[in-house]
């Protein structure tokens, strides 16, 4: 079948077999940030955006994103190297394979959650496993990002 | 893992019905379950694009579209405000953000799985399914009924002035439930539902005082006699999450909690 939607702000018109998962789809366009790690929805590695919504593409149909938007890290390049480095400041990344899942859910709290409270922040971000780091480091590095980026809005609005 | 042979996103419920009929067609909700089940499906037949992704609030009740997701239950200010954050409550445990995004009510009621946190917490309320075939059933009968082959196209909670609490215990942050308990007090009747027995959930009445007068009477003692005879009304078995007697434990903990939380509200 032929599936016609936005990836990564680009109309994308691509071909797939019906049962087709997302994940794979993606993949085959050349988006190799979007990882298969458990493929049984428990993970996170797969987190793409669809219409601006965290999703696991590893069960999501790719027919079903007909006509809307698809969002992978390769779509979010700056805000997610920005993000990066205050994970690499905090030591936050091992073997770096959960990363892109990651940062996508993060980017997408960023936008849902104005002031997230740790406890928050943790329940948001509960369904990205990482077997490395042990999540103090990502805590960090999240809080910090999120106060740097309250910091340049509120100059932002003295400014004004 | 399932495999897909074809997708069809129909046009009406009729169409969905007809698909529906033989064996080898499915209806995919968030398929977040249904992904890993075995076997082969010949037409997963795709509700999406039937406007059911809604929760419609009026002063009589809650009308939840089977598309609607998790995520939009946990949100919802109406349901969190009316049912003291109960609903959230037990949504949101469920594995993580992009799950319950995903997820979908009318997948996570049909289904009936004896895990669902979502099931046990309408139990202890005034809900209803709307099939497309069987009409209108009380969500208590529908947990009881055979699968069959009929579409869940809502579900409808009642807006009866009930207070109600979600509680859980779980071995891990987002693992399945080992005992799910959801607590309710509407007109002088307590109501008990308990999930992840580990068989599907269940719902008993477990006191019946005069109306309006439930909580006033709740007391240290009562709440503990109340919890005891939950424990002992449920049937519970065993699996790798637990014992049925620490699950028959668990759950006079639980009621327990609930109790004295709606009594600590109200006081």
């Amino acid at each position: 079948m032929e599936i016609q939607f936005i990836l990564n702000g680009k109309k994308t018109t691509a071909e797939a077999a019906d049962g087709t998962m997302l994940l794979l789809l993606l993949r085959s366009l050349g988006c190799y940030s979007v990882k298969c790690g458990c493929e049984t929805t428990n993970c996170g590695l797969c987190t793409v955006w669809i219409d601006g919504v965290p999703s696991l593409s590893c069960s999501v149909l790719a027919a079903r994103v007909e006509g809307k938007q698809v969002t992978t890290l390769e779509g979010l390049q700056e805000e997610a190297e920005e993000f990066a480095a205050f994970l690499a400041a905090e030591g936050a990344e091992q073997c770096g394979f959960c990363s892109p899942g990651f940062v996508m859910n993060v980017l997408a709290m960023v936008r849902e959650l104005s002031d997230p409270t740790e406890e928050e922040i943790k329940e948001y971000l509960a369904g990205n496993l990482c077997r490395c780091t042990g999540y103090m480091g990502q805590l960090r590095a999240i809080k910090k990002y999120m106060s740097q980026k309250k910091e340049n809005a509120d100059m932002g609005k003295e400014g004004v | 893992m399932i495999t897909i042979q074809n997708y069809r996103k129909v046009e009406d419920l009729a169409e969905a019905y007809e698909l529906n009929q033989k064996k080898a067609n499915r209806i995919v909700g968030g398929m977040m379950w249904l992904r890993m089940s075995k076997g082969r499906v010949q037409t997963a037949i795709d509700l999406s694009g039937l406007g059911l992704d809604t929760i419609e609030e009026d002063e009589q009740e809650f009308r939840i579209g089977c598309m609607t997701t998790l995520r939009q239950l946990e949100l919802h200010e109406g349901l969190q405000k009316y049912f003291g954050g109960a609903v959230r409550e037990s949504v949101r445990h469920i594995v993580g953000t992009q799950f319950r995004n995903g997820a979908t009510v009318g997948g996570s009621i049909f289904g009936r799985f004896g895990f669902s946190d979502v099931l046990t917490c309408f139990l202890a309320m005034d809900s209803y399914v709307e099939l497309y075939q069987g009409g209108i059933v009380p969500l208590r009968e529908f947990v009881q009924m055979e699968r069959d082959r009929d579409i869940l196209v809502r579900l409808i909670v009642k807006k009866d002035g009930r207070k109600a609490v979600c509680l859980s215990e779980r071995a891990c942050s987002t693992d399945f439930p080992i005992l799910v308990c959801a607590v309710s007090i509407s007109e002088g009747r307590v109501e008990v539902a308990i999930g992840a027995r580990p068989m599907k959930a269940e719902v008993v009445t477990l006191a019946e005082m005069a109306e309006d007068q439930a909580l006033a009477e709740l007391t240290e003692d009562k709440i503990e006699e109340l919890a005891e005879k939950a424990a002992e009304s449920f049937r519970f078995g065993s699996n790798m999450r637990g014992s049925a007697q620490y699950r028959q434990h668990l759950a006079y903990v639980l009621v327990k909690r609930g109790l004295k939380k709606l009594w600590k509200e109200e006081a």
